[in-house]
This record gives structure tokens, C-alpha cells and sequence, in this order.
């Protein structure tokens, strides 16, 4: 079956519009892009968009209530959402450091959750100088 | 009033602050007083979760949160003195020497006499009133701002379906996140015929989630009794004035204004700088130097930057001015104004000066031009750029030697235009 899929690249600032012409998910030819990186682009568009992925967990006795993480590597577009949905179940503990493996191998995909920034606990929370 | 005394205040704790005080401590400057009214150190970064901060100043691609801690420790590492939860209320001109900023902190105000200033409030948010939007005034209208502080500090959905008034690149940051936690975002509405924002941004931020970008259309009106119920909407001509009978409704509950960004430039408007009424950050020199000797400004407070890489370079360039100015050694050569020719909004710095071999101009067009052509005919220089759009700064490196030739023309003229 033949199909084509129009995207537009983002390499550089002039956004081209390419078409990928797909033969039972089998690239057949890639137009429309002005240089190769544009193509390339296309390529893993195409067969395997991933994009980075960053979210707020709860945190339970913390300064604030959510921290900030985000994952050791790119996720497939189309889980973005299911993992939030996974991760709204999630409530984790104070303090937290930045750099800390907050949810391991997290779903069906090898993808790791890291906090992006510290959340001390409520009681240690420390008023400023001077 | 107590009195403290310093050699460099940094007036703001966000990525342009936090770059110019590390600086300055690498610069060996001695005695650094950096002030914010914050809790903490970061300014605006820590709402920021997403990626795209620091490939260039930290090599890396962190996210905000990340870039903000990174930043905060090298800053303490170094042992810059931070006033937190403390605001600057004025800063004073005394003399070429001396500077005075009143500071009011937790322990009263305090007056720190300074030899020089960075300014680096960063900018705020253009609201609701001040984008002519009409009707009534419900719960429910936030700025992007508000809305990524809510959800991404306080863990609070501001609403359910959502309207998005402005394509920047902040209103289509926050449509994504809004869309990743289940809103519905019904449409991003720009009055503008082309997006405000970056094309990776449309793309990843709205085309990934299905979220429809209305061109050369306006939110006229705000209907709702207690909460927005929906909001009236006009196609726009080429003038940007509504086309009669184009109205139409879309039912929402939430309104969120991403309109841009102001500098913040009070504190440099009532000692006596001058502003730029189209950058609406002050007119500054190589070095970001403003009208007031030994007072610098760096980050959105001098112009809306659209990385936090420019943001923290401009940090340095204002930190590199300092020392030199402390040094007695920056003093003008020469008066040279940059003029906007065809096709620029902006170009910052507005005046050299001859204080420095490599200079950086930051500019930015008032309309996409495909295979664009920068040329400064007092240079006789021209340069070719794929693609220049409005949601991206320009930069133009030129080298000193150049411009000292040119002097005698009294200033230099960036166009950008159409090649053939």
C-alpha cells in the first residue's frame, strides 16, 4: 500500500514542506526538502518520530508540590500523553535532588525519570539573608 | 538607612544576572552584591521544564530547572554576596563613580553604594488590557506566564479547554504543556500572517498535538458571567483591522495571553537612562552600557531575547563592561549610531563606541524573508542567510578595524534584504 506523509522540517529556519512516499512503511522517495539534512530529517520523522519528554511529579512534604523531571532519553511521540496519564498516580517523597532517578524503567518503554531540580523537605525549608 | 558598599551590584537573580555575576567573580572583581525579590535564585527558569537552554553557554541541553541550578551554584561557588527576597526600589546616578540602589530586604531597606550596576530585571508580560481585548472580565484569564508557574511550580490545571492568544514561542510552550496534561487546547490565534514562533515549536508544540493555529485573526471580546464561557473571534486584514461580518465564537474556559514580553525598565527609566521606544529596553553601546555611565544592562531587560544563550552572553558582555569601566579604561573613541534600514525592527546596540574589537549586533526584521541578504553599505559588506524570520534574532560579528574606517559617516545602516 502506498501512502505519503507531509511534514514540515525543522532543521533550519526556512521550514520546508517534505513528502515521504511510503510503500508498506518502506521509504520510497523523500521531496520537497531543499538540503540532505532535510532528508534525513524525513527519515526518522517518518519511521521513528521521538521526541524529548518532560513533565511535574507530585511531591508529597515538599517546599513546593510538584518537582520537575524529564527522561534519560527521547520518547516515542505517541506516548507522551499515556505516560503523564501513568505518571498522575505518582506521588513521590521530599527532599528530592536534582540529578536523582525519580521513577525507574518506567511503563513498557527503557526510559528512566530524572528530577530537574531540588525540592527540600517543608520543615527544612530555610528563610533567605540578610 | 544602612549602608553597604560594592564594587559591581547585579540587580536581578534570572539567567542574565546569574551569567553576569559569575563573570565578574572569573573577572576577579571583589566584592559582587547580586539582589532579587525571589525565594530563590533562576528568575523565570525554573517554570521553564521544557528543553532548548544552555547548548551554547553550558554545552549541554538542559532544561530550565537544570540550567537554573547550574547557574545558582557557580554563583555561590564563587561567593557572590546574594541578597534574596529583596527588591531594588531605586537606583541612583550619584556621580561617574558612584551608584547608590536601595534595596529593601527583610531587615529594612538598605542602601548599597556601588561603583557599577548590571541591570537584569528581565521583562513582563503584555496582559490582557493592553492587546484590545474587549468584554467582560471573568475568571479564567491568565497570562503564558501565570499558567507555567501553576502548573509547573504549584502543580495547578488553570483550566479545561483553552484559547491561546499570541503564536510566540512562550504561547505555543504553553499550549503543548497544556495539551500534554489533558486540556483541550481549541486554537492558538495569532493576528499576524505568519507565526510569532520558531517553526521547530509549531511543529513539535502544535501540529504533534493537533491543535489548530488561526492566522491573521483576534480575540475581540471575553465572554463570561464568573468564569470566561467563550470568546469572540475576527479574521484581521493585511493592517491587522478586523474584516466585518468575520466574527466567530469559541467556546472556551480559559484565556491565556501569550502577547510578548516588555522590558523591565523602571529602575533604569526614573535614574535618567534613555529607552529605545522600539525595544523598549535602553539605548546601550558595545558593551550594554546605557546612558549611564558605569550602569549596565544584559538579558530581557535590555531586549526580548528569544534564547537563553543570548540572554546569558549579553550577561558576560554587560560583566566584561563593568570591569573595564572599573578600570578606567572604557571611554569612547568615537559616536557612531546604528541605523534600522529596510526590513529591521531593531538593532542592539544602538551606538559604538570603539570600546571593542569584536562586536555583536542583535537585530530583528519585521517580516519572514526567504534567501535574505544583511548588507551595511558603509561596510560595503553583505551577508547571505537562508532565511530570516521575526521569531529568530539576527546577528551580525564585525570587527572593530572595519568600523574604525568608517567613522566619518557618523553610522552604520542594516538592511536586510531580498536577494535575486
Amino acid at each position: 500500500m502506498i501512502e505519503v506523509k507531509k511534514l514540515t522540517c525543522i532543521v533550519c529556519p526556512v521550514g520546508c514542506k517534505i513528502e515521504v512516499m511510503l510503500d508498506n512503511n518502506r521509504i520510497i522517495e523523500i521531496k520537497g526538502n531543499m538540503c540532505l539534512r532535510g532528508a534525513e530529517y524525513a527519515k526518522s520523522e517518518v519511521l521513528n518520530p521521538v521526541r524529548p519528554f518532560f513533565a511535574v511529579i507530585k511531591v508529597k512534604n515538599g517546599e513546593l508540590p510538584v518537582v520537575s523531571v524529564k527522561s534519560n532519553k527521547p520518547i516515542p511521540k505517541e506516548c507522551i500523553r499515556k505516560m503523564i496519564k501513568e505518571l498522575s498516580r505518582v506521588k513521590l517523597k521530599a527532599p528530592i535532588k536534582a540529578g536523582e532517578v525519580v521513577v525507574k524503567r518506567l511503563e513498557c518503554l527503557d526510559v528512566d525519570l530524572i528530577a530537574t531540580r531540588t525540592i527540600e523537605e517543608r520543615s527544612s525549608h530555610l528563610s533567605s539573608k540578610p | 538607612m544602612r549602608k553597604v558598599y560594592a564594587d559591581t551590584v547585579v540587580i536581578g537573580g534570572g539567567a542574565a544576572g546569574l551569567a553576569a555575576a559569575i563573570k565578574l567573580k572569573d573577572l576577579s572583581v571583589n566584592k559582587v552584591i547580586l539582589v532579587d525579590d525571589r525565594e530563590r535564585l533562576g528568575g523565570i527558569l525554573p517554570q521553564c521544564i521544557h528543553t532548548g537552554f544552555g547548548v551554547h553557554y553550558s554545552k549541554r541541553d538542559l532544561t530550565g530547572p537544570e540550567f537554573a541550578e547550574e547557574l545558582s551554584s557557580f554563583v555561590l561557588d564563587r561567593g557572590v554576596d546574594v541578597f534574596l527576597n529583596s527588591y531594588a526600589l531605586e537606583l541612583r546616578y550619584v556621580d561617574y563613580y558612584e551608584k547608590s540602589v536601595i534595596v529593601a530586604s527583610r531587615k529594612g531597606l538598605i542602601d548599597v553604594r556601588t561603583r557599577t550596576v548590571i541591570v537584569a530585571t528581565g521583562a513582563r508580560e503584555r496582559t490582557v488590557y493592553e492587546i484590545g481585548i474587549f468584554g467582560d472580565r471573568p475568571a479564567g484569564v491568565y497570562t503564558a506566564g501565570m499558567v507555567q508557574a501553576l502548573m509547573d511550580l504549584y502543580g495547578v490545571m488553570p483550566g479545561k479547554e483553552v484559547v491561546i492568544v499570541g503564536s510566540g514561542d512562550v504561547g505555543l510552550i504553553v499550549a503543548r504543556r497544556l495539551a500534554m496534561q489533558g486540556a483541550t487546547v481549541k486554537a492558538v490565534i495569532e493576528v499576524k500572517p505568519w507565526p510569532g514562533g520558531l517553526i521547530r515549536n509549531i511543529v513539535q508544540c502544535l501540529e504533534d498535538f493537533g491543535i489548530p493555529l488561526l492566522l491573521s485573526h483576534a480575540v475581540r471580546r471575553i465572554v463570561g458571567h464568573e468564569r470566561v464561557e467563550r470568546v469572540i473571534v475576527t479574521k484581521v486584514d493585511d493592517k491587522l483591522s478586523p474584516i466585518p461580518n468575520t466574527e466567530f465564537e469559541i467556546k472556551c474556559d480559559t484565556v491565556v495571553i501569550a502577547a510578548g514580553l516588555k522590558p523591565e525598565v523602571q529602575l533604569l527609566e526614573r535614574a535618567g537612562a534613555l529607552i529605545d521606544p522600539v525595544t523598549g529596553g535602553p539605548v546601550v553601546n558595545e558593551y550594554l552600557e546605557t546612558s549611564l555611565p558605569g550602569v549596565f544592562v544584559a538579558g530581557n531587560a535590555l531586549v526580548i531575547n528569544d534564547l537563553v544563550d543570548t540572554v546569558a552572553e549579553q550577561g558576560e558582555t554587560a560583566a566584561e563592561g563593568a570591569v573595564l569601566f572599573m578600570n578606567d579604561k572604557l571611554i569612547a573613541k568615537y559616536y557612531l549610531r546604528v541605523i534600522c534600514g529596510s526590513n529591521v525592527r531593531f538593532i542592539v546596540p544602538q551606538v559604538l563606541m570603539g570600546l571593542k574589537e569584536e562586536i555583536t549586533l542583535y537585530g530583528r526584521v519585521i517580516m519572514p524573508m526567504r534567501r535574505a541578504v544583511i548588507r551595511i553599505p558603509e561596510l560595503m559588506l553583505s551577508m547571505q542567510q537562508a532565511m530570516i524570520t521575526p521569531a529568530e534574532i539576527f546577528k551580525v560579528n564585525i570587527s572593530e578595524r572595519k568600523i574604525s574606517k568608517v567613522v566619518k559617516l557618523h553610522k552604520l545602516t542594516i538592511n536586510v534584504l531580498e536577494s535575486r
